[in-house]
């Protein structure tokens, strides 16, 4: 594992947990937040938890990111 | 969302979606996943086909009757290798001491009543998806609210 590669993908996990908080947006924080779930899946593979790595690609990219652009399509898309 | 790229692209995917969830779940005694991720899978391979078309056309391709079905069969397929374990004098959800047929390790007919405990947890889980997102964006009375 190549640590240049981790550290380059934790920044930009911390960029990315800030700009979700700070997008007023409701639909581009939805997929910053996919993407945030994206890199924490290959962080998870990178610390050797692959079943993690899964469950989080799936769940955390897959099911709440579909949720939350359902929960958005129903209310307002502004904060 | 009536756009026809969104539509046929999702109309692609989808088989490759339920094929690697089936995959995740069939091997999950074997290979990282298992029961809870291959059916996050599968279901959200169906909840990006409802969410690509409409719901009403989501619901003709996966109707909730069949969704009931699929999840109360993955409950009773879970406690059934429970109980029927215990019938043959083990413990409950007892694997080696009930005398299921082991196999050899590494191939995918092994390791007993696992993979049907997993395929149980599976058919739950992605049933439970489907049911949580059509519910979600079902509106009493009228067409699913696709904004912009």
């Amino acid at each position: 594992m190549t640590s240049a590669m981790a550290y380059l993908l934790l920044i930009f996990l911390v960029v990315c947990a800030i700009a979700v908080a700070r997008t007023r947006d409701l639909l581009a924080a939805v997929i910053i937040f996919a993407a945030y779930s994206l890199i924490m899946a290959i962080l998870w593979q990178l610390l050797a938890a692959p079943d993690v790595a899964v469950t989080e690609a799936a769940v955390g990219a897959g099911v709440t990111t579909l949720l939350l652009v359902a929960a958005v399509a129903k209310t307002r898309r502004q904060e | 969302m009536d756009n026809l790229i969104v539509r046929y692209i999702s109309r692609i995917f989808l088989p490759f979606v339920q094929l690697y969830g089936l995959y995740v779940i069939l091997h999950g005694h074997l290979s990282p996943g298992g029961g809870f991720s291959g059916g996050a899978i599968l279901g959200a391979g169906m909840v990006l086909y409802a969410l690509s078309f409409n719901l009403p056309e989501g619901e003709k391709n996966f109707s909730p009757d069949a969704s009931t079905i699929l999840e109360s069969g993955g409950t009773l397929l879970y406690a059934g290798i429970g109980l029927f374990s215990l019938l043959l004098g083990a413990n409950f959800l007892a694997n080696k001491a009930a005398g299921y047929p082991l196999g050899t390790p590494g191939n995918l007919f092994s390791s007993g009543a696992i993979p049907v405990i997993t395929l149980g947890v599976g058919m739950k889980v992605a049933s439970t998806v489907i049911t949580f997102f059509y519910r979600l964006i079902a509106r009493e009375g009228g067409q699913n609210g696709a904004a912009d």
